[in-house]
């Protein structure tokens, strides 16, 4: 231990050892994570002091940490001094028509009905300059000001608005939390904040899809999203387009506060690469989501839809400390060949009268593993404290697995939860049924699918849900015969 | 139309149908009649294309197309309509959105326009009406939580809305009651033109008394061992099938 404890310290009080200054040129760092690579961030990036402290405090605690290995999932042991921890936006390699752009990703945008102008921005064909999305970005801006709503890219948020940064970051997922927390705010390299103001709706689903991150950020995302009393927002992450990124490692923080009597909805897509068919490749994606309703009526709700990544590891929660505030989770989680997720909920009851909601369905097919992992927490004083929860899991073929891991502690009387599991198999009577009716068998699995997420893709923004939809197809295509 | 020829098919092994002819044209109505266990459902699943039989030999051809060479969903699109004698549940799927995933794949598969949504719902209305199903079942999953009767009522309101050149209707009165079992024969009747043609798998004489076959067929052993007129019916509604297994029991070596 003590051998472990001087690495620690050297870790810690270790000197300038690889020289880096801020004032190198440099575009990517080169493997490897210490204080020094911690500075290099902050200051590349024109943080403020005190974001620099806050990182360094976490990257010291970081070292503290052990990985955890409590989920069911596999893989290697990761080697984070392999990792490089900062690189500048890339620009893309100039593409001049679609041509050029690998033939079967196009037949994927294809399938999911993306339009040829947004299969240009993601396969990085240079765009023309009047569709270019920084005009969309800006009249969209402006719209939102007008109301005092702030929508922006962390970095940002950071620099003009530090007063707000100072007070919630940190406050819901704070960086002691776990493991990828604690790594993820010693090293964030972007993401999105938001602020709704008292009493305002925000008029319009804000969604990174408007691209107002610039690209490239995805590794070490950091989300804020702030609705204060009586505000709303609707909140859209992520693209069902296929995403294709080096890095391997993905550790993300997302924390939403919910102020008295607002509601912030949260609805994802996953579409991340999942490695080949062998489960060579990959993202390993280590996401620590949670929200609080802080004030009494406040509410929550997350929607996921997760199809991709290799390693699935992420478990959207709220903790509901206003009374008669309400948590809601909602979730598709798909996996196929050798892909592994493990992701669920947490609904942790301190409020009076708080109501939670858990519908999980999982699917599984080829050789995948696909885990339900929720716990419902209910406090002594949470009086009347309600949840219903139900789990599905839906099997294709025989070499998938399909686990729930279902945690319930009641420690109040009063308290009312319902827990309803199933398990079932795609049956070849379905798709014969559906062949009968002249519905091929990859259409039929899409429809049967579809029918079985139903609950969950309902409650998408309508046009999300339609390329969900599309998506679950695509997923699973080839799972069957 | 249908053209089965020295059909020869097993299950696991255990032949099932062991050379079986039938031809059916179209505007006919063929009843296939037969005690329990003579293959009459084998027959139905394997022209319909289902993947747990072996057809070890003869052939099933299809206005001049061999089926063997075609997949199930391609059958149907070529016009081939089997009315399940259990009808599937898909939850979360409405009947709506079933058929109309259906139609689109068909009409695709015949180089034809999409359908527009307006000529959907008014086709849909039309149908709706000939088999007297309520419109908030085909707003419902599909045969979700239904009713036996519910079930082979929607059965034939998916095949009015298909438009079938073929039918085969597989025990569809097995399980209704009488007042069900008018409606679906109503329903069928109303359908019947002289383009289409019926195969009625039955194994009671009671749904011909309202869908009036041209001919009739006894299966029996795997085989079509008589076949006749409405009057055969009749006379095996009288006389049972134990007359028929007597006079083919050699047959069954």
């Amino acid at each position: 231990m003590s051998g472990s404890n001087e690495i620690l310290e050297e870790f810690v009080q270790g000197e300038y050892k690889y020289g880096f200054t801020s004032d190198i040129e440099s575009d990517t760092l080169p493997p490897g994570l210490n204080e020094d690579v911690v500075r290099f961030i902050s200051t590349k990036k024109g943080e403020p002091d005190f974001m620099l402290e806050y990182r360094l405090k976490a990257f010291r605690h970081w070292l503290t940490m052990k990985e955890p290995h409590w989920a069911h999932l596999h893989y290697p042991l990761i080697n984070y001094q392999n990792i490089s921890y900062y690189s500048a936006p890339k620009k893309p390699k100039e593409i001049k028509s679609l041509d050029e752009v690998d033939p079967e990703l196009l037949r994927t945008f294809e399938k999911l009905g993306i339009s040829l102008l947004e299969q240009k921005r993601l396969s990085g064909v240079a765009v023309d300059a009047v569709i270019d999305s920084v005009s969309v970005k800006t009249t969209f801006k402006e719209s939102l000001s007008k109301l005092g709503i702030i929508f922006c890219s962390f970095s940002e948020a950071v620099k003009e608005h530090p007063e707000l940064i100072k007070k919630y970051m940190g406050s819901v997922v704070p960086y002691t939390d776990n493991y990828f927390a604690a790594l993820n705010a010693a090293v964030f390299s972007d993401g999105s904040f938001c602020y709704i103001p008292k009493g305002v709706r925000c008029p319009m689903e804000l969604s990174t899809y408007f691209r107002i991150n610039t690209a490239g950020t995805g590794q070490f995302e950091r989300t804020l999203i702030i609705a204060d009393e009586g505000a709303y927002v609707s909140y859209l992450e992520g693209c069902t387009a296929p995403m294709r990124d080096e890095n391997q490692l993905h550790a993300a923080v997302v924390e939403i506060v919910s102020h008295a009597d607002a509601e912030v909805k949260y609805s994802t897509v996953q579409n991340w690469y999942p490695g080949d068919k062998d489960g060579k490749g990959g993202i390993y994606n280590f996401v620590t989501k949670r929200g609080i309703c802080l004030g009494n009526n406040a509410k929550i709700s997350w929607t996921q839809v997760e199809t991709g990544s290799a390693i699935t590891w992420k478990y959207p929660s709220v903790i509901l400390k206003g009374d008669n505030s309400v948590g809601e989770f909602y979730s598709i989680a798909v996996t196929n060949h050798m892909q592994q997720a493990d992701t669920g909920t947490k609904m942790t009851h301190l409020g009076r009268n708080t109501k939670s909601t858990i519908v999980s369905k999982g699917i599984a097919a080829g050789k995948s593993n696909n885990s339900y992992r929720g716990l419902v927490k209910v406090n002594r004083g949470a009086s009347n404290a309600r949840n219903f929860s139900q789990c599905d899991s839906l099997l294709m073929g025989n070499n998938c697995g399909a686990h729930t891991f279902p945690y319930i502690e009641i420690n109040d009387k009063s308290a009312q939860v319902e827990h309803e599991a199933t398990t079932s198999k795609i049956g070849e009577d379905q798709i014969f049924y559906c062949n009968q009716r002249g519905i091929d068998t990859e259409k039929a699995i899409g429809l049967i699918v579809n029918g079985y997420c139903r609950e969950v893709l309902n409650k998408l923004p309508m046009e999300f849900a339609v390329e969900a939809q599309k998506l679950l197809a695509v997923s699973l295509e080839g799972s069957v015969g | 139309m249908l053209e089965i020829k020295d059909l020869k098919v097993s299950v696991e092994g255990k032949q099932i149908l062991k050379g079986l002819n039938l031809t059916v044209k179209k505007g006919e109505v063929h009843a296939i009649m037969g005690p329990n266990g003579s293959g009459k459902s084998t027959l139905a699943s394997v022209i319909a294309g289902k993947e747990d039989y072996t057809v070890d030999g003869g052939s099933i051809t299809f206005n001049g197309k061999d089926m063997l060479e075609l997949s199930p969903d391609e059958r149907a699109k070529e016009g081939m309509f089997l009315a399940f004698q259990y009808p599937v549940e898909i939850p979360g799927v409405s009947t709506i959105n079933f058929l109309k995933t259906a139609i689109s794949e068909i009409r695709q598969y015949r180089g034809l326009p999409p359908m527009e949504a307006k000529d959907f719902l008014k086709i849909l209305k039309e149908k709706q009406k000939v088999v007297e199903i309520e419109a908030n079942l085909t707003g419902r999953s599909v045969n979700e939580g239904f009713s036996g009767g519910e079930k082979k009522r929607n059965e034939i309101f998916q095949m009015a809305m298909l438009e079938p050149s073929l039918a085969i209707l597989d025990e569809t009165d097995s399980g209704l009651d009488i007042d069900a079992l008018r409606i679906v024969a109503t329903g069928v009747n109303k359908l019947r033109t002289k383009e289409n043609a019926f195969v009625v798998i039955t194994h009671y004489q009671r749904l011909l008394e309202y869908i009036v076959p041209d001919f009739v067929h006894v299966l029996y052993q795997g085989r079509i061992v008589k076949s006749g007129t409405r009057e055969l019916a009749l006379e095996l509604e009288g006389k049972g099938y134990d007359w028929i297994k007597k006079e083919f029991s050699e047959l069954a070596v």
